[in-house]
């Protein structure tokens, strides 16, 4: 018996997302005692996957084989699936980042193990192995029970608030048998310099009240002040104002930031949806009969042109 | 070509969300149910696109009871050919997936499409765990779906980013936003979905793994804060100090 954690990572370094899961995985083998391994796939330095230790895992197996460096789910599933055995892994966790959503249906259905994906709390093992998720968008939680025997979670990004401990993790190499990937990537392009949307923890969005691609430089200035990451709602990803994955709500990227200040958007029930697990909510907008104000914890009734600045002002002022 | 589409019956996206009979079931009283829009405006239209193109045959499969074939209908009134329900009701996914990979051995298809999620249970979890079942590659949250004979060059979404996928076929495909956009049905298709081939079949033995204990709302939020817009220096002060975000 022992958990087995999938942490993703990008050109080395782990994402923040994993690290989550890795502290998740370790808090439920403390529950279940007994311990936590992260597996890790494709190239890294081994002296920073030590550093997984801060995150509560004794041990990171590390496949460093070329061909895991791209992601193809059905041989991640392959080679997480013989490190499950090799460790009598009964639960597996892994960060329900892109991932994560690739590959822990296909462990889950390899294993034939049940599946909880968008988990927000530790499992209840008092009834057995309860695991409360995100249902309806956001809109409800439901309290899931896992009963089979071998068990697959995948936890919410931005959910559980890293907590280091400052321990190393032993490193082991983990040689397995590895297919070769059916799916090939052609090409990646990732925007650099900016933390994902996904993974952001302060979050400056626009919607339609900003008239406009010309006005986005107001939410990117207060963006880069704050050092947030842009969204907007869907009216303004659909007419190619902003990219669509900065598209949220509840036909795009759903969001749990600490902090989500939304300029100019009304705050239509298809919108908060993807938004409403957000710790802190500002709402910016002229109309004080706007349905966001009922979601919000701090709002500004005001025209965004002349309030938006200011708001920027004082937080560079801050710093 | 054969293309299999999965769709599912969800409640509207405005539909209010509360529970009964101890917050263990959804509230149906009042709910509109409609197909799950990713299923619908991106699976299923990007399946009927390369049906125009192509010639392909596209099945749709739900994995549910009497109550969804209204939604069954509709996919078929946007064009769909041939429409499988299995009766069941679960809300497991393995058991789910292992309905689906079922009709899907048996009928063979080139290309099985799913939503990204669910807008009710956000799972996630049906397409990985039907290309694990099947043996067959998975490419998951595609944007963009291109087809040049049997080689498929997909986008998907990273974090922070894209990445171009290329794939041969038979393979499984969760579809999101960019892969089509949505149709509404003509009264041509709704009229011929009416006599379009739904066939009702029994489930195939399959484990459930998981199961509902009980529903909750989130908390109600405390009310706004509000600020007068000719102070926005207090917002400022505000979230560093009594919320501590920034
Ligand atoms: C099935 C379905 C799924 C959907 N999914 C999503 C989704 O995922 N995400 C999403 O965002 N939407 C989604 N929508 C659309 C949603 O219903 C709304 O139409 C949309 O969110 C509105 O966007 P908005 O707030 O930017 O624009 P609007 O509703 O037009 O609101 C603009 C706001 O800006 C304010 N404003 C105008 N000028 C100013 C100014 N100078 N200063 C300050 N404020 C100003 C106005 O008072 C208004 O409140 C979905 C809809 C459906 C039917």
């Amino acid at each position: 018996m022992s958990v087995l954690i999938f942490a993703d990572q990008v050109e080395g370094v782990v994402k923040k997302s994993a690290l989550e899961a890795i502290q998740y995985g370790s808090k439920v083998a403390q529950l279940l005692h007994t311990t936590a391994s992260a597996i890790v796939l494709g190239a890294a330095d081994d002296a920073a996957l030590a550093t997984l230790g801060n995150y509560g895992v004794t041990k990171v197996l590390h496949v460093a084989a070329p061909s895991l460096n791209e992601v193809d789910a059905a041989a991640y599933t392959h080679v997480i699936a013989e490190a499950a055995a090799q460790e009598s892994a009964d639960v597996l966790v892994f960060p329900f980042n892109f991932d994560g959503r690739a590959i822990a249906p296909r462990v889950a259905a390899r294993l034939k193990a049940g599946l909880v994906t968008g988990a927000i709390s530790l499992p209840d093992l008092a009834g057995g192995f309860v695991v409360k998720k995100n249902v309806f968008s956001g809109k409800a939680f439901a309290s899931v029970n896992i009963t089979s025997a071998t068990k697959v979670v995948a936890v919410m990004p931005n959910t559980f608030a890293l907590e280091p401990s400052g321990l190393t993790a032993e490193v082991v190499n983990f040689n397995t048998s590895i297919p070769p990937a059916k799916v090939k990537v052609l090409q990646r392009e990732v925007i650099s310099g900016e933390v994902p949307l996904s993974e952001a923890t302060l979050v400056v969005s626009g919607g339609r009240g900003l008239k406009g691609p010309e006005n986005w430089g107001l939410v990117e200035d207060l963006a880069k002040a704050l050092g947030a990451t842009t969204a907007c709602s869907r009216p303004v990803a659909d007419a190619g104002w902003r990219p669509h994955h900065e598209h949220v709500g509840q036909t795009g990227l759903a969001i749990r930031p600490n902090l989500y200040i939304a300029i100019g958007i009304s705050g239509a029930i298809q919108h908060l949806a993807g938004v409403n697990g957000s710790k802190v909510i500002v709402v910016i907008n002229k109309d004080p009969e706007a349905p966001f104000f009922k979601a919000a914890d701090y709002g500004i009734v005001g025209d965004a042109f002349e309030v938006v600045p200011k708001i920027t002002e004082a937080v560079k002022a801050l710093q | 070509m054969k293309i299999l589409v999965c769709i599912s019956k969800t409640p509207d996206t405005t539909a209010k969300i509360a529970f009964t009979d101890n917050n263990t079931k959804f509230s149906e009283a009042g709910v509109q149910f409609i197909v799950n829009p990713y299923d619908e405006w991106y699976a299923l239209v990007r399946a009927l696109e390369l049906k125009e193109a192509t010639g392909a045959t596209v099945h749709l499969v739900t994995v549910g009871g009497a109550d969804t074939e209204p939604i069954i209908r509709k996919a078929l009134a946007l064009g769909g050919d041939e429409a499988f329900r299995i009766n069941a009701n679960s809300q497991d996914s393995y058991y789910i997936a292992a309905q689906i990979a079922a009709l899907a051995a048996q009928q063979g298809y080139d290309l099985i499409f799913t939503g990204k999620e669910t807008i009710d249970f956000n799972g996630s979890g049906i397409g990985g765990m039907v290309a694990e079942l099947l043996q067959l590659p998975f490419v998951s949250i595609a944007a963009k779906f291109e087809l040049n004979g049997n080689t498929a060059t997909i986008r998907r979404e990273i974090e922070g980013g894209e990445e171009v996928n290329q794939v041969t076929l038979p393979v499984v495909v969760s579809c999101q936003k960019g892969m089509a956009e949505a149709r509404i049905p003509n009264m041509r298709g709704i009229m011929a979905a009416r006599t379009k081939p739904l066939t009702v079949s029994e489930p195939v033995a399959a484990d459930t793994l998981t199961s509902i204990v009980s529903f909750e709302l989130p908390p109600a939020k405390a009310g706004v804060k509000l600020i007068p817009a000719d102070n926005p220096a207090e917002l400022v002060r505000l979230l560093h100090e009594e919320a501590k975000v920034i």
